[in-house]
């Protein structure tokens, strides 16, 4: 009923809108006034845009087939980078790394927000308890990193305390090669988890309550309702968060420089980490760059497969 | 047309003016005005205070700045500095860096200065001027200190061990069983039943004090970690030093040192590299978990500060041939290449390459000077406090010293040679893996 009465609002307005027929002379002058204030508004986004993604990226595409310490001019040498990165053990490595930290991050953070978020909807209708589910986001990275990073120490982490005192072996949690990723994916997820919760939940209450009125009417079981109509009618928001995470979650960083410095061996070396260590450790800014573009490529085709196939931009409501 | 030559000559301005910035002002050629001094060590900050304030007392057209940053944004902060044309005029330098400083033309050279003021590079303990010049022949520091490598140990547990001092000096070493070296960590090894590591139901698995402490894997120097063994075997990392082409990881004689030395985890004699990420080596040892470090002497104020833990020093092992091996590092002060006051600059490396700074720096007790007169004072200094540094100083007096490997691409074979050492250490791959690392640092210069 609601959607008829909102789609019947919306066509009266379409109707109005354009319609009236005698200002015509007036209006053709006025797109570029409009164009004008419109330009007006977005410079200080366009400035930004243009002066701290535009050109950085342009530049770093170009520095991408060069040779190029920060000291002294960069020297073009074609494609010698890319032909270099394909045949290096360490970016394959970095990026195997880089795919395990996110399945393991994406999938535990969005199981664990989609059960959050259920829970704030339905059972925690306090703000206070909906806004400490937030509170962990509200620190900074680096210091979630380095506050797990000492609980977690192996001689003097409570952790390690508490497991030594239940008489199970110590777990040397960012030292050994098994448990480094998983380790640094946990604490991301501990950090990250209220936060996407929050954006689901908002997505949860975008759900018109008669859906499940009259799935209740029709006996539906919980279990039914959630994956019949919770789910498919939350799929744009899930989608959306699920992009931003997962793009996210490939440039996870601060976490791995501040905690393993992408050790053990090479257990935790991220590709960020790698193009970091080889750009400001061996000042190899054109190899650096290079696997930075190549990252680039590699998030957009994610983020272009999510969008295409789950449907990102299309609900089922209508 | 007029909007569009307005925003170009605006762009032309905006350009004329950022090149403006980043082109070298006129280099004044008085020595006055201010100078910026950076250093890493925050323990050597009051000596190095005291005599950038002498210094300005003595030239009060100079004032000198000094900033303190801890070793790790140290050189990323240096190298940003250097390319947005902020970098200190003045700055401590390391063996590890300064090639590739050198190399890409960002440090000045010294040797007229040292020439037109009569600097005798003679007074410095031997071999610490020589290292401060480059592939092209020129002088890139004046030596500021040298350090060595001892072994720290806690006297109450070489005390119930039943170790005394003079065994502790004496100790020797060789790859094969390790000799009284490992004799002396397996007795200092402790399991949680009181078992010593040489007794009949000694548990490997759960050890109270190891005998030896782990730092980490050393990477492709292990100057504290393994150098000091290493070199009695007769090896060294390149084929000359300085400035190396070829390096010698694959050299059966190195490789049976690290083998040696990883086999100690496999003991239980000494903790696994994994529980040492995070960790401090000498945190550990104040809280009585190792009985032996071993560590170089800038790192004796903090030995001593631990409450409640005595340490005391003894000179590294004696190796196969019967003698020790330490590893010489000598750090000195360079001056940056686009300092706006070269004049000043070289005025104040000098007074920190001079008696009267060495000295000052000789009576706070914290390191060993360059110049062996106030290297001198600062182990009477030392002993002043109580400590007895001879463990140090006679690798100097026997001349059993050998030099940081310089060359050129440190961060390069450092990025292959810290995830190889840390295999063989955490018993992923044997010792002769290095081998393979080997044939990648030496294609780094065959390019």
């Amino acid at each position: 009923m609601t959607t008829t009465t909102a789609r019947g609002a919306a066509l009266a307005r379409k109707a109005t809108g354009p319609g009236t027929g005698n200002a015509a002379p007036r209006r053709r002058r006025r797109p570029r006034s409009d164009l004008r204030v419109a330009l007006f508004f977005i410079a200080p986004a366009l400035l930004g845009f243009v002066a701290f993604y535009l050109v950085p990226s342009i530049r770093g595409v170009y520095l991408s087939f060069t040779e190029y310490s920060v000291l002294g001019d960069p020297t073009w040498i074609g494609t010698k980078n890319y032909t270099a990165i394909f045949a290096d053990d360490l970016f394959w490595n970095a990026m195997a790394v880089t795919v395990q930290y996110v399945a393991l991050n994406i999938g535990f953070q969005t199981a664990i927000a989609l059960g959050l978020a259920l829970l704030m909807h339905n059972v925690a209708k306090s703000t206070l308890i909906r806004g400490a589910l937030l509170l962990p986001f509200l620190v900074a990275n680096v210091i979630v990193a380095l506050l797990w990073f000492w609980m977690l120490d192996y001689q003097l982490g409570i952790v390690n305390e508490i497991i030594n005192w239940m008489g199970l072996p110590r777990i040397a949690f960012f030292g050994s090669e098994q448990w480094a990723i998983p380790t640094i994916a946990g604490v991301n997820v501990w950090r990250h988890m209220g936060y996407t919760a929050l954006l689901i939940f908002a997505g949860l209450q975008s759900i018109p309550n008669h859906v499940y009125e009259v799935a209740s009417l029709d006996g539906a079981s919980p279990t039914r309702t959630f994956w019949s109509i919770t789910m498919p009618l939350l799929r744009p928001v899930l989608v959306l968060v699920l992009v931003v995470t997962v793009i996210g979650s490939f440039q996870v960083f601060d976490t791995v420089a501040v905690t393993t410095g992408g050790g053990p061996i090479n257990a935790s070396r991220v590709i960020q980490m790698y193009i970091y260590q080889k750009a400001f450790g061996e000042s190899d800014f054109g190899y650096a760059s290079a696997l930075s573009v190549i990252l680039f490529v590699i998030l957009a085709l994610v983020a272009f497969v999510q969008m295409k196939f789950l449907k990102g931009n299309e609900s089922d409501l209508d | 047309m007029k909007k569009t030559l307005g925003a170009v000559a605006a762009a032309a301005a905006i350009a004329i003016s950022l090149s403006a910035c980043g082109g070298s002002a006129p280099a004044s050629t008085e020595a006055k005005g201010d100078i910026n001094y950076w250093l890493w060590d925050a323990n050597q900050l009051p000596a190095y205070q005291q005599c950038a304030d002498d210094f300005h007392k003595a030239n009060p057209d100079i004032k000198v700045k000094i900033t303190q940053r801890g070793w790790d944004d140290y050189w990323t902060t240096l190298t940003n500095g250097f390319v947005a044309g902020t970098a200190p005029d003045v700055f401590t330098n390391h063996l590890s860096k300064y090639p590739e400083y050198a190399a890409k033309k960002q440090l000045l050279s010294l040797d007229e200065a040292v020439a037109k003021d009569g600097i005798k590079l003679e007074s410095y303990t031997k071999g610490l001027a020589e290292l401060w010049v480059g592939q092209d022949g020129k002088r890139y520091g004046l030596p500021k200190d040298w350090d060595t490598v001892g072994l720290f140990y806690n006297t109450a547990m070489t005390d119930s061990a039943g170790l005394t001092a003079e065994q502790m000096a004496n100790l020797e070493w060789n790859p094969q069983d390790g000799g009284s070296y490992e004799k002396a960590i397996a007795h200092l090894t402790v399991d949680k039943n009181g078992v010593r590591g040489d007794e009949a139901g000694f548990d490997k698995n759960k050890v109270a004090v190891y005998g030896l402490g782990l730092a980490g894997s050393g990477s492709g120097q292990g100057q504290t970690e393994w150098s000091f063994l290493s070199a009695t075997t007769g090896w060294s990392a390149t084929d000359k030093n300085p400035w190396g082409t070829k390096f010698n990881y694959d050299d059966p004689k190195f490789q049976e040192t690290i083998a040696w030395w990883a086999g100690l985890t496999e003991k239980g004699y000494m903790p696994k590299l994994e529980t040492t990420v995070g960790a401090s080596l000498a945190d550990n040892f104040g809280a009585g978990k190792a009985a032996i470090n071993t560590t170089g002497d800038w790192l004796i104020g903090q030995y001593k500060s631990y409450k409640g833990v005595k340490t005391a020093f003894a000179p590294t092992p004696k190796g196969p041939e019967g003698k020790r091996a330490s590893m010489f590092n000598g750090l000195a002060d360079s001056v940056w290449a686009g300092t706006k006051n070269p004049a000043a600059s070289i005025k104040w490396v000098e007074y920190l390459a001079s008696t009267a700074c060495q000295d000052v720096v000789a009576s706070k007790g914290v390191v060993f000077p360059a110049l062996t007169s106030s290297s001198d004072k600062a182990a009477e200094a030392f002993k002043a406090k109580g400590t007895d540094v001879s463990a140090f100083t006679t690798h100097v007096k026997e001349g059993t010293t050998f030099l940081f490997p310089i060359a050129d691409k440190a961060a390069k074979v450092d990025g292959i040679m810290k995830p190889a050492m840390d295999a063989v250490l955490s018993g992923k791959k044997p010792a002769s893996s290095l081998t393979e690392a080997n044939n990648q640092v030496n294609a780094l210069f065959n390019k």
